[in-house]
């Protein structure tokens, strides 16, 4: 039951993390370069801009549910099956994600980066 | 800005985890018990940390496609591991030196490629091919 209860929580940090990346990704591509605001009109005008983004407050919405049934995973499971296992999954659903909602180019370059990094994370619990 | 992010990252997971450890379980029938394991030093400031990692993450993706910014910031795990083997002298076994590999190889990867391919307004894209699309006749032109 116990490991039934840690793979559920597992499920949905993939599922908060993926929709809170692609939100929050596409919350600061809104936003625009921070660099190059901040030179422009100061730190609180991009403060100001990014928590009036209904996207970043969204996006901040579904992290924070991640991060809450990352502690629930973390207190039922070993942190050494949870971390792996959650990146693993969130770095391929996030590269699903990005090239469908966000319309980034995910080459062949790229799909081999996520495929090489979740496999190696998944390695390193081993 | 892309190493704040990955040490941020690092140091914030590993003292999470060593905190909840320290909390014990959380059943779902005593959710005050999430609200105490805040409290925990540990807990407290492993959030701070990650709170870091956020600003830093923020700023990353407003340059950076996701897919760009998520395998670069991956060198964290490799970053632990290493913290592991040469701080806290832990074995690293043969199969996690091959994920660091990975991991390094896909960073490399990712690396050698272009950092942004999207905008958010798809339609903008097309002006930017467009204006380097001129850019290009204009060097030619200045060539011939």
């Amino acid at each position: 039951m116990k490991h039934l209860y840690t793979w559920g929580a597992i499920l949905a940090i993939v599922l908060a993390s993926v929709i809170g990346d692609i939100l929050l990704a596409h919350a600061m591509k809104q936003v625009g370069d921070i660099h190059a605001l901040w030179r422009r009109s100061g730190l609180w005008s991009v403060i100001g801009r990014i928590l009036t983004n209904s996207n970043f407050f969204f996006g901040l919405m579904a992290m924070t549910v991640a991060f809450f049934s990352l502690l629930f995973a973390l207190s039922w499971g070993d942190v050494s099956l949870v971390a792996p296992a959650a990146a693993s999954l969130t770095f391929i659903g996030n590269a699903f994600a990005a090239k469908i909602f966000l319309h980034e180019k995910v080459d062949r370059r790229r799909w081999i980066a996520a495929v090489l990094v979740a496999g190696g994370v998944a390695l390193l619990a081993g | 800005m892309l190493a704040g992010v990955t040490v941020f990252a690092a140091a914030g997971d590993s003292m999470l985890s060593h905190g909840m450890k320290q909390a014990g379980n959380i059943s779902l029938h005593h959710l005050q018990s999430v609200i105490l394991a805040v409290l925990n030093p540990w807990v407290a400031v492993g959030i701070l940390l990650l709170l870091a990692f956020f600003a830093s993450y923020m700023n990353a993706l407003s340059w950076a496609d996701l897919t760009y910014v998520l395998p670069a910031t991956s060198l964290g795990y490799v970053l632990l591991a290493l913290i592991a083997k040469f701080v806290l002298h832990e074995q690293v076994s043969p199969l996690r030196w091959l994920g660091i590999a990975l991991i390094s190889g896909g960073v490399g990867f990712v690396a050698g490629g272009p950092a942004l391919t999207s905008h958010a307004h798809g339609e903008h894209a097309p002006a930017k091919d467009e204006a380097r699309d001129r850019a290009v006749a204009v060097s030619s032109g200045v060539d011939s």
